[in-house]
Parts: C-alpha cells; structure tokens; sequence
C-alpha cells in the first residue's frame, strides 16, 4: 500500500479492498483461455469489438463460482453498478441483463479505484467537453453542477476549457468506433463518480473511520505493557483440545434443534408466517401451563431452568419441599444486588447479610468458611461484586445436587407429562385471505401505572406480555 | 521540542550501536527522550514475540476441524426464508436496531437521527424520538421493555424511558448516561436496567450505572476503533466480547476490566461480534468479506465462513436459536446463510436495494430482522 492509502481512511480502506477483488474478477473474465467469448457488437451502424452480452456474464460466473444464477446476475450486477462492465445500448442504466443486451469492460484507466476520489478538475473539464458538443444541451442536473464548478474554480476555468477543446480536438481524430467507445467508457465513469441526483451512488461511504496511522488511541509504554501482560496470561491458560470443544457445538445444536423456529418451525405455526400469535401466547413468562418444548429445555442446563420465570417458580416450590430455598433465595438476592441499582447497593448488602449469612439468620446458606470469611470481610466495603464468591459457591451447589434431583423428581415429571404440545395450525386453505393482526399491550404501559418506588423493573416486564391474547389497543 | 524528538527517533532506531555526536551534544532531556523510544520499541518487540508464542500454543491442540467433526451431522435441505414485513418509516440510512424481550416489538435509529420504537408485528410505529445528532449508530431496548438507549456522534449514550402518553415529548425525559471522548458505535444493556455496557470509536469500552451516569468500569486494549460488542450469555454472566478496527476480537472480564482473550485472525475491520449461544465461542464478521468462529475453550479460530463470490464486507452477524445457522448481513445488499458446523453457505437472501447495515434473531428465534441503508427494515422468517 502507498503512503496515500494509508493517509485516507478506513472507508477507503474498506472500499478498496472490494476493489481488488472486483478487479481480480475481471481480470479472471477476460483471461485468454478461462475467460468468456467476446464478439463484436453493432450499435446501430457502428460496430464495437470486444463485447459480451449480459447472458455471457451470467453464464460465466455460474461456472466459474459454482452460484446460482440468481447470485450470478446479482454479482454481476455489482461489477456493472461499480462502473467494471457498463452497458453499451442503454449507458445510464447500470444494471445487469441476463440476456443478448451487450456489455463492454472498462478500461483500467476509467477504473474507479484508479484516480480516487474523482477529482472536481477533471469532472468540470467531462462537463464542459459535453457541454461543447452538445451545444449546452446537458442535462439539468449536469447544467446545475457545470454552473456550481464554475463559480467554485473560477480561478482556472480558462484551463478547464481549453483541456475540453483540446480533447474534443484530439478525439475528432480518432476512428468513429474508438470515439464512441471512449465516449461510453467516459460517461459510465461519470455517472459512478458523480451519480445523477436520486440515483443510487455505490461510493456512498458512510461515517469515515480512522485508518491505522492516525490512532485515537496512543501506542505507547502503556499499551505495550497491557498487550504483553494479556499474552502472558494467555499463555498460561488452560485450553481444551479442539476435538473435544468441536464435539460440544455438534451436541449442542442437536439438543436444541427442535427448539429452533427457523430450522424446525414451531407450534402451532410461526406468527411472522402466519399472522397468528397462538405461539407467542401460549409461550408468555407466566402461563397457566406451559408447552412441552419449554418443560423439556429445563432439563438442558441449570441455567435454562433459572431463566424461565415458571422453571424458576417450579424449582423453588421443589426446594421448599426439600428445606432448602434459601439457596435459591440467596442467589435471587445476590443477582439483585449485582445488576441493580449502585444506589441501593449498600442497603441490600445488609439485608443479605442479615437474612442469609448472620449467624442465627432466619435463612442461613451454607457456604464454606474461606468463602464465608471473604464474603464478610468484603461486606465492610460493600460494593457490587462483593457476594459474587459466595453467590457462586451456592450456585454450583444448586447445580451439582438439587437440580439433577429436581429433574428426577415428580414434581417435574407431572409437570412434562401435562404440558401443552400445540397443533400444528395448517396453512389457511385461502392463502389470500390474511389474518388482521392484533396489537400488544406495550411493556412500556406499565410505567404509567406503577408509581417510581415499586417500579421494579422485572415487574413491569411480566405485566406487559401476560394479555397478549388478541386484545385490540 | 521537535528538533530533539527528531534527533531521539533516530537514535532510537539505532538501539545497540555506538551512537558519535557531532555537535551539538544532547542535553539530559533528549537522552531521556532517547531512553523511552528505546524502551518502547523494546516494549513492541516483546509484545510481537509473545503474540507469536500464544499463536504456536493455540495451534498444539488443535486436532481436528470443524467440518470434521460435523460428518456425521445431517446435511440442511433447502431453506426458504422471506421477508414477512418490511419497515418503512425512515427518511435516511438505518444504522442499528435491536429486538424487545417481548419477541415482537424493535427499536431502531437511523444516520438523521432518528430513534424509532416499532411494533413489527403489526408494523407501528409506537414511538419516535430525533436525536440531536445525526448518525446514532449504537441503540438497545432495555430488558423490562420500558426505555431504549441509543448514541452515535454525540460521542454519549442516552437512556430514553418509553411513555404512552401520546403528548409527552419522550426527548424531555433523556437520561445521558455515557460520554466518550469519540463516537458511539454500540451499547447494550446488561441483565437489567440499570447498567449499560459501550464501545467507541475512542478506542475503549466502557460500564456505566445508569441511575448516576457513573463509570463503573473500563475496558483498554483496541488500538484503533471499538465497533462492536456482544455479553456472554454464560452462568456466571460476567464476560462480553468486542471487536475493532484494530483487526482485534477481545474478551473483557467485567469486573476487573482485563483483557482475558484476543483474537487477531481477521483481516479487517470487525463490525460485528455475536456469542453462540452455549455462551462458548462467537462469531464475528469483518470488511474482508468473512465470518469467523472463535472457540473459547480452545483459545482458537475454529472455523471461517467465506466463499469466493462473496467479496463484499460482512456488516454484522447472529445465530439462530439453536446456533446451527449464522446469518450475515453483507455490504452487497444480502443476506448469506451459514451452516456453522458443516462451514457451508445455506443460502443467499435478496432484497435489500442497498447495505444490510444491523441484523438481529429475534429472542424466541422466530425471524431475524435487518435494517438497511435502503431506509427500510425488515423482519424475514
């Protein structure tokens, strides 16, 4: 890369980049052995060499890319959007055909990335020479550019027509099929670089990013000593050998295919497909019962049962049979303090405290006495993270011993065997006749309603997706 | 001053030769100039070496690929998703977007922006707010479903709490929560309400208490841009992965503010990283047209999802439910389907007329919905 390169930025950096490979295809087009059939084409009485129509294109990168031709007239479609091939009939239509209309490759000279950005000289020089020959007959948005240029470079716009005069001199000379060539060549540059108002400009770039050489972050001593510090750790960090990870994603998508809407479908249909929001509704946080598919994924992980407010409500109804909820309790605490807000910290902490780790305390958690000592010399100082040791040491004990019995247990039984499995709703025999599609209750609603010390955020959720039952707003 | 800054680069790239002045002889402050340079580069050198150290490590254990390993796996038929409704409703380019806990509602901002709360299902619009900035890159919804944060230029995030009251100017109740030093490009609540986590172009990620605006925490180690941002989805919930245009992907420890991973395979800027969802690798998508998965166990690249006639830059990605698809909105305007285990591409989807700048599955993963620079978004099933 140049010194230029580098200077600009990260949009052209990025764009660039899509450059060359543009590039790369067609140069692959137009190899000599690998590359398409190219003919001669008549533009009225003239005849062009070198041309291809838009089914050759097509055709070739199907082959060559192994695509469908859907993405071939697609990929194609952007060579032509990106001024590499432009059509010779209808020039300011820079779209692919897929069939006998011709096409040419541009020259590299009039590649885009060639002479980037296009300079403001040379489009007022293209103007004025059109201007010349059409005598003033330009287009109105290209009348209103011509005029803005000339008050813009005034200064050198004795230059600008004389470099017109002297191409459109230079041109005159030329064979009639090599003037209209480099006429199209020309005018299918332009309408990239300076794309008519309303048309679609592929250069847009978006918000401009830095390139590498002029950081908002300085590199020195301090940075260095980071990176090197994050190695060493990394270095000595356990890693598990790839077969076995690997092996876990395959386990994985399996376990959770059925649950997977885009790859399974769901019950009784998918309302984005169907109009009908029987499957949201009957999946709502709190439902009277809950389907089979939901009951199943309890059983999953720990974390998926604690996730589901109904798992977590039916896990706790089983701890309390077994004496043992303040573990679940204790955790629901501690989340509460670590993802609450900074200023209720301190309170909760106490609390906590009181309720869970005081000796005597109503519902004391077992927690081991390194843990427990951390725990209540952090408790001084209270801060967010300060229960986090022992919020995980009564997490994995929840893990390792209840939840594997809660799953054995009747209670989760009977709670599989009289979930719902839906019907699957059969696409309505008239597909023209759409459902009307009902409104929800915002879960923004509840807001109004509940006065800011109850509030509690959870709460308002719940609220807001219980009725969603086809109730009109 | 500039002249002895000159005179100490010069001789900092001379380190271990015996340097003969001519005059004038450096006073003591450019010897100390001289001293840091050379530690500097020392400093860069080390860095490079172990860089490379960790790479032959990684590599030990890697025994077997991917698409090895998946074999045996069913192979996917063909896939049909369409677009099941289309969003029409902002003037300009579509930057971001993200989905609402109740699977159905999304919030979205745009480069004039605007900020605006749709129902996708029935495709209301239910709340619109104008930034006074223009390019608000970063959006979320909040977990209770009751605010939306979103930031861009204005180098902050604000926090928008969402009222029905059809008369009530929602910007008249904004909560400016994050100040950077350079734009937003992505923010995210945690588990709750009252934190948010950001990145910026100033090259940090940042923990913010949303009740004081306070900075609970920050993130150091891009050397360039920070343009994404996904949390871990794991048990204990205190990890998220960014990535930039340093090329790097960096998984932060929320609680100390450490760089305990980073991944530097890619070839380009990452505009998006996205975690699987056992919470055990992400995928990331960048400018040089691919898709990465990043295995967080074995500390490694596992697999890369490209394809010759793909040469468009990747805008973002995200799994579906059961992490077997990735989808990937592209710069061309599509949208490719990825078999994450097999590392073959599904499927291509159209329409989009211009860059799929934001994708997101849905959190029940019913559909993903795509904003694009075309104005539009769109919900596909």
């Amino acid at each position: 890369m140049t010194i230029n390169t580098l200077a600009k930025g990260g949009w052209y950096r990025e764009q660039m980049t899509c450059f060359r490979k543009m590039e790369k295809v067609i140069v692959a087009m137009q190899d000599p052995d690998m590359g398409m059939k190219m003919r001669n084409q008549r533009l009225l009485i003239t005849v062009i060499p070198h041309a291809m129509t838009g089914r050759d294109v097509i055709d070739w990168l199907i082959q060559k890319y192994n695509i469908c031709e859907e993405e071939a007239l697609h990929v194609g479609g952007m060579l032509v959007r990106y001024g590499y091939i432009y059509p010779l009939k209808e020039p300011r239509s820079l779209v692919l055909r897929a069939d006998e209309t011709p096409y040419r490759f541009q020259t590299p000279y009039f590649w885009t990335s060639t002479r980037w950005p296009a300079s403001e000289l040379d489009y007022a020089i293209y103007l004025a020479k059109k201007n010349i020959r059409k005598q003033g007959e330009l287009m109105e948005y290209e009348k209103e550019r011509y005029s803005l240029l000339h008050k813009r470079i005034n200064h050198t716009w004795d230059f600008v027509v004389m470099q017109a005069r002297e191409q459109l001199r230079a041109s005159k000379q030329r064979r009639k099929a090599d003037r209209i060539v480099l006429e199209c060549q020309e005018q299918a540059y332009w309408l990239i670089n300076r794309p008519p108002p309303g048309a679609h400009n592929v250069l847009d770039m978006g918000l401009e990013k830095p390139n590498n050489f002029s950081l908002r972050v300085t590199l020195n001593s301090d940075y260095y000593k980071r990176e090197i510090e994050s190695c060493r750790r990394a270095l000595g960090r356990n890693r598990v050998k790839s077969s076995i990870c690997l092996e876990g994603f395959v386990k994985f998508s399996e376990q959770y295919q059925n649950h997977d809407p885009i790859m399974q479908g769901c019950l009784p249909s998918n309302p984005w497909i169907s109009d009908d929001t029987a499957h949201w509704t009957m999946n709502s946080e709190i439902v009277p019962v809950p389907t089979r598919l939901r009951v199943e994924r309890w059983s999953f992980s720990f974390m998926e049962l604690l996730n589901d407010p109904i798992g977590r409500r039916e896990f706790m109804t089983y701890l309390e049979k077994e004496f043992s909820a303040e573990n679940l309790c204790f955790w629901q605490a501690c989340e509460d303090i670590r993802h609450g807000e900074s200023s209720k910290i301190i309170q909760k902490v106490e609390d906590v405290y009181k309720n869970f780790l005081a000796p005597g305390a109503a519902r004391w958690v077992n927690i081991d006495s390194k843990t427990m000592d951390k725990t209540l010399e952090g408790i001084k100082h209270p801060h967010r993270f300060v229960m986090d040791d022992a919020q995980l040491h009564i997490y994995f004990l929840m893990k390792k011993d209840s939840y594997p019995r809660y799953l054995k247990s009747d209670l989760y039984k009977n709670m599989l065997a009289k979930a719902i499995v839906p019907q699957e709703t059969k696409k309505s025999v008239f597909p023209f006749m759409r459902r009307q599609r009902h409104s929800s209750p915002s879960p923004a609603q509840a807001v109004t309603q509940v006065t800011e010390e109850d509030g509690r955020a959870m709460g308002a959720g719940k609220a807001g997706t219980n009725s969603a039952a086809g109730s009109h707003v | 001053t500039r002249h002895l800054k000159t005179l100490a680069l010069t001789l900092g790239n001379c380190h271990g030769q015996k340097i003969y002045m001519r005059s004038p002889p450096i006073p003591e402050m450019a010897t100390q100039e001289v001293q840091l340079n050379e530690t500097l580069a020392h400093l860069k050198t080390e860095s490079e070496t172990l860089k490379s150290k960790l790479e032959e490590e990684r590599a030990k254990l890697h025994d077997v690929e991917l698409h090895q390993v998946a074999e045996k796996v069913e192979g996917l038929g063909q896939f049909v998703m369409k677009t099941r409704r289309t969003l029409k409703g902002h003037g300009n380019k579509v930057l971001c977007m993200d989905w609402c806990k109740d699977k159905r509602r999304i919030v979205s901002s745009s480069q004039d922006g605007k900020v605006i709360v749709w129902d996708a299902f029935t495709t209301n619009k239910e709340h619109a707010v104008t930034m006074p900035c223009t390019w608000v890159m970063a959006c979320a919804y909040a977990p209770s479903g009751c605010a939306v944060a979103c930031g861009g230029l204005d180098n902050k995030c604000s926090v928008y709490p969402l009222s029905l009251d059809k008369n009530e100017n929602l910007a008249a109740k904004k909560k400016s929560v994050a100040m950077h030093t350079n734009y937003l490009s992505a923010c995210s609540f945690t588990n709750s309400d009252m934190q948010i986590l950001t990145s910026s172009g100033d090259g940090t990620c940042a923990l913010w208490d949303v009740e004081s605006g306070q900075l609970l925490q920050s993130f150091h180690g891009h050397a360039a841009d920070v343009l994404c941002l996904d949390l871990a989805p794991s048990e204990t919930g205190n990890t998220f992965v960014s990535g930039g245009c340093d090329k790097k992907a960096n998984v932060w420890d929320m609680r100390s503010g450490q760089c305990i991973q980073s991944f530097e395979t890619h070839e380009s800027d990452i505009n998006s990283v996205r975690y699987y969802p056992s919470g055990d690798a992400f995928a990331s998508g960048s400018d040089d047209a691919t898709c990465r998965l990043y295995d967080l166990r074995a500390d490694r690249e596992v697999a890369i999802y490209s394809k010759e006639s793909i040469i468009f830059g990747v805008s973002s990605v995200d799994f579906s439910l059961s992490g077997r698809l990735l989808f990937g909105g592209y710069n061309d305007y599509t949208i490719n389907v990825w078999d994450v285990l097999k590392g073959t591409r599904v499927s291509i989807l159209f329409g989009h007329e211009n860059r799929v700048s934001t994708l997101r599955v849905s959190p029940d993963g019913t559909a993903f919905c795509t904003g694009s620079w075309d104005h539009t978004l769109r919900i596909w099933a």
